[in-house]
C-alpha cells in the first residue's frame, strides 16, 4: 500500500512550469560584477540624485563587511556576486503604455495580465516591473487626484526626494541583513505607494515582476506609505522563465502604517522552481518587513509561494503603536527539490497589540518545506496577544516539513496561542474522490485547496483564483 | 454472449500478499437489489473496494463486468463515469471542502464524461437542498467539509445523499447499516427505495438482517471465507439471523473440502 502512494507521488512530480518563456526584447545589460564603479553607473542610468548615490555607497561598504546567513534549512552552493550582472533594462524606454514594446506586452499578456484590458477593464492599477525598470504604471492620473501616489521608486526618487528620504531603510536598515545590504546598493526598481491621511485607495494596487534576462539579479525595492487612517491593498505576482542557471532574487520590501492606517500587502510568487532535477531556479532571498507605527494601525501580510529553488522569506510586523495588529496568512508549496525556509516575525512594542499567524506549508516530491516564526513581547506591551497555527501537508515518502517557532516573552499579561499540525495526504482520500469522478489530480489539488481555505480566502478575489490554479499547477504529477 | 447488466467470474484477490477473494461468482441483473451477508473477515468489504478499483488490492484472477466490459482494467473514477457508486462503510474525512461543492464537483466530472452539460451552481444548489432532507439532514450541512466532524450516523447519510445526488447505475452499499439507530436506519432505507428502478441495481453488503426488512432483497448471497458460500431468497437473511453463520462455514467444509 505504502508503495502504491510513493509510487503516485513519483508522478505527481511532474510538474511543468508554464511561465517558463523568453521575451526576445533589446537589452541593456552591465556586465557582472560589483564595486562602487557598477553603483555609481547604476545610479548615473537612473539619474540618481547625489544623496541617494551616497547611500547607495554606504550600503555597500556595509555589505562587504557582512556574511551570507546560512542558518535556514536550506543548502545551495556558494553564490559567485561577481558573476552577476546588476543591471537590464529594455533598451527603449517607455513614456506611457502607447509606447511599450509590444513584445513586453505581449509577455504579459501570456502570464495573463494584459495591461490594457486591466487599465480598461479590470479596474487594477499595475506597476509592471520588467527586470529592472519599471515598465508602465497604469491608473496613476486617477490615483493622483486623491493624492494617492503610485509609481515606481525610481520615479519616487526623481519626483518625491523628501518622503523616500524621511522612510527609506527605516523598517529595513541597509544595515539589517546580508541581502537587505546588497538590495539597499544594488536595487534597480520596484514600487512606491504613498496614501496620504484619511484616503482609502479605491483599487487593488498591483506590480507585476518578471525576471527576464539571463544571469541578472532582481533587486526590487518597494515603500508602502499609509497615512493616518489612510487604507491600501497592495498584490505582487512573480515569474520568471525557466533557465538551467540560478539566478539571484533579493528583493526589500517596507510598509509603514501610521494611526489607524491600514496596508494588505498579498503576494503570489511563482517563480522558476528549476526542473524535476532540481537544476536552475530563482533564489528568492527577500526581507519584507512591516512597521505599525501609529495606533489601531494594521497590517496583513498573505502570501502564495509556489515557485523558487529556495524561498528565505519572513515578512514581519513591528507593532509598536498601542492596539496595532499585525496578520501573516501563508501557503508554501514545495515540490521536486525545491527549498522553502519561509514564516514571520511579530514584534510586539505597543500595548495591547495583537497578532494572527497562518501557516500552511505543503511539501511534495523530495522538496523541503520549513515554517520558521517568532513572536516576541516586548518588556512594555502590556496585553499583547498571539494565536498561531501551523500545518503542514506532506505528499509522499520523500520530502519533509519542518517547524520552528520561537516564543519570547518579556512580559507577563501576554496571552500566547500555538497549535501545529502534521498530516499526510491518504490514498484513501484520493481513492474516495477517485470514486467520485474525481482524477487524481484533481483530487489532489480539491484536497490542498482545503487544506490552505483559510489563507486563499483571505486574498483578494482576482488572486484568489489565480492562486488556487497555481496551487494545481505546481503540484501536477505529484501523484499518478 | 454478455447481456447480464453485472458480473463478478472466479474473482481472486489479495492485499499484500494475503489472498482474501478466493474465486467470487455473482450475477445481478438490471433493477435488482442483491445483499451480501456474511461474518467479519470474510472479504465483504474486500469485494466492495475491489469492484470500485481500489489499486492496494491486487487482483490475481478473474474479471468483472459491467454492462460487458471488464471493469478491471478502468480506474475508480471511470468505473464512476460508467454508472459505479460506493458507499463507503468509513467515509473519508476531506477538511475545508464544502460538501456543495465537493458533490457538484463530482456531478459534473460525470457527466462531462458521459457528453452531459455541466450543472451551474444554482441549479445544483436547488438539486442539492431538495435531496438533502430525504436523508434527514438540515441545509448546513452542504456548507460543512466533506465528512468532517460528522458523526458516525451522519457520515453514513451523507453517503445516502451522494447517491441521491449521483444517481448510479449500480450502487454498492458497504456496511451503511452499521452505526445507525433504528430511525437514521428507516430513513437510510426510504431513501435508497426511492431510488430502486428497473434501471438501477444494488449490492447491499451487510453484517444484519435488520437493513434488509427495509430494503428487501431479490437476492441473497453469503459470503464466507472469499467464496460466495450459498445464495438464496430473503428467507436465506432470515435463516441466518436465526442461526449464524456457522452452519454454513460447516456446509462449506463438507461440499468443498476446504480448508477453513
Amino acid at each position: 500500500m505504502a508503495q502504491e502512494v510513493h509510487n503516485d507521488i513519483e508522478q505527481l512530480v511532474k510538474k511543468e512550469y508554464t511561465a517558463g518563456f523568453y521575451t526576445n526584447v533589446e537589452q541593456e545589460v552591465f556586465p557582472p560584477g560589483i564595486n562602487e564603479d557598477i553603483i555609481a553607473r547604476l545610479s548615473a542610468k537612473k539619474g540618481e540624485p547625489e544623496w541617494m548615490l551616497n547611500w547607495r555607497l554606504k550600503a555597500f561598504r556595509i555589505w562587504q563587511k557582512m556574511k551570507e546567513p546560512h542558518w535556514a534549512n536550506v543548502h545551495y552552493d556558494p553564490i559567485d556576486y561577481e558573476a552577476i550582472s546588476y543591471y537590464a533594462a529594455p533598451k527603449k524606454r517607455p513614456k506611457s503604455l502607447d509606447e511599450v514594446d509590444p513584445e513586453i506586452l505581449r509577455t504579459y499578456e501570456r502570464l495573463g495580465i494584459p495591461l490594457h484590458e486591466w487599465e480598461k477593464l479590470a479596474g487594477v492599477a499595475v506597476d509592471a516591473v520588467f527586470d529592472s525598470v519599471s515598465v508602465a504604471t497604469t491608473f496613476q492620473k486617477q490615483l493622483e487626484k486623491m493624492g494617492i501616489i503610485f509609481c515606481s521608486i525610481s520615479e519616487a526618487i526623481q519626483n518625491y526626494p523628501e518622503l523616500v528620504k524621511k522612510y527609506l531603510g527605516t523598517v529595513v536598515p541597509p544595515n539589517d541583513n546580508f541581502f537587505a545590504a546588497l538590495n539597499s546598493a544594488v536595487f534597480s526598481d520596484g514600487s512606491f505607494v504613498y496614501v496620504p491621511k484619511g484616503v482609502k485607495c479605491p483599487m487593488e494596487l498591483s506590480t507585476y515582476f518578471r525576471i527576464n534576462a539571463r544571469g541578472t539579479g532582481q533587486f526590487e525595492r518597494t515603500l508602502i506609505i499609509a497615512e493616518e487612517d489612510a487604507y491600501v491593498s497592495y498584490l505582487e505576482g512573480c515569474t520568471a522563465p525557466m533557465r538551467d542557471e540560478n539566478q539571484l532574487h533579493a528583493a526589500v520590501v517596507e510598509l509603514i502604517a501610521l494611526d489607524g492606517a491600514t496596508i494588505r500587502y498579498s503576494t503570489v510568487q511563482n517563480w522558476y522552481p528549476g526542473d524535476k532535477e532540481g537544476k536552475g531556479g530563482i533564489y528568492n532571498f527577500v526581507t519584507k518587513r512591516g512597521l505599525c507605527a501609529g495606533e489601531n494601525s494594521k497590517i496583513s501580510w498573505t502570501q502564495v509561494e509556489t515557485g523558487s529553488a529556495i524561498t528565505w522569506k519572513y515578512p514581519s510586523c513591528i507593532l509598536k503603536g498601542d492596539n496595532s495588529v499585525g496578520e501573516f496568512y501563508s501557503v508554501a508549496v514545495t515540490n521536486n527539490f525545491q527549498q522553502a525556509d519561509t514564516g514571520t516575525k511579530m514584534i510586539h512594542v505597543g500595548r495591547n497589540t495583537r497578532s494572527t499567524i497562518i501557516s500552511k506549508g505543503i511539501a511534495a516530491g523530495k522538496s523541503q518545506n520549513t515554517y520558521r516564526g517568532l513572536v516576541k513581547i516586548m518588556r512594555n506591551a502590556e496585553y499583547a496577544r498571539n494565536f498561531s497555527q501551523c500545518d503542514s501537508m506532506l505528499i509522499g515518502n520523500e520530502c519533509g516539513a519542518h517547524t520552528f517557532p520561537y516564543i519570547e516573552i518579556h512580559n507577563p499579561t501576554a496571552q500566547m496561542e500555538h497549535e501545529a499540525t502534521t498530516s499526510k495526504i491518504g490514498e484513501d482520500q484520493i481513492f474516495y474522490c477517485n470514486t467520485r469522478g474525481l482524477d487524481t489530480e484533481e483530487a489532489v489539488a480539491l484536497i490542498v485547496n482545503g487544506f490552505c481555505k483559510e489563507v486563499l480566502q483571505k486574498l483578494p478575489m482576482e488572486f484568489a483564483v489565480e492562486a488556487q490554479k497555481l496551487l494545481e499547477i505546481s503540484l501536477e504529477g505529484s501523484v499518478g | 454472449m454478455n447481456n447480464f447488466f453485472f458480473r463478478i467470474n472466479d474473482l481472486h484477490a489479495e492485499v499484500e500478499g494475503k489472498k482474501i477473494l478466493k474465486g467470487v461468482n455473482l450475477d445481478l441483473p438490471k433493477g435488482e437489489v442483491h445483499a451480501i451477508m456474511g461474518p467479519n473477515g470474510s472479504g465483504k468489504s474486500t469485494l466492495a473496494q475491489v469492484i470500485a478499483g481500489r489499486e492496494s488490492y491486487e487482483v490475481t484472477e478473474g474479471e468483472i463486468l459491467l454492462e460487458g466490459e471488464n471493469i478491471l482494467e478502468l480506474s475508480p473514477e471511470e468505473r464512476a463515469y460508467k454508472g459505479l457508486f460506493l458507499a463507503f462503510q468509513y467515509p473519508v474525512e476531506i477538511p475545508g471542502v464544502s460538501t456543495l461543492y465537493f458533490l457538484k464537483t463530482a456531478l459534473n466530472s460525470i457527466r462531462k464524461a458521459n457528453g452531459l452539460d455541466e450543472v451551474d451552481t444554482y441549479e445544483f444548489m436547488a438539486l442539492a437542498r431538495e435531496k438533502v432532507k430525504e436523508v434527514g439532514l438540515d441545509e448546513d450541512f452542504l456548507k460543512r467539509p466533506v465528512n468532517w466532524g460528522f458523526s458516525g450516523g451522519e457520515k453514513k447519510r451523507a453517503e445516502i445523499f451522494q447517491l441521491l445526488i449521483l444517481q448510479p447505475k449500480l450502487a454498492i452499499l458497504d456496511e451503511t447499516d452499521s452505526g445507525l439507530d433504528i430511525d437514521a436506519l428507516r430513513i437510510v432505507a426510504k431513501a435508497v427505495e426511492s431510488m430502486r428502478s428497473k434501471e438501477r441495481s444494488f449490492l447491499v453488503i451487510t453484517h444484519y438482517q435488520r437493513i434488509l426488512n427495509y430494503i428487501k432483497p431479490d437476492r441473497v448471497h453469503v459470503m464466507v471465507d472469499g467464496v460466495i458460500a450459498k445464495s438464496g431468497g430473503f428467507d436465506l437473511a432470515l435463516e441466518l439471523e436465526e442461526k449464524g453463520y456457522g452452519w454454513i462455514e460447516k456446509e462449506l467444509t463438507f461440499a468443498g473440502g476446504r480448508d477453513l
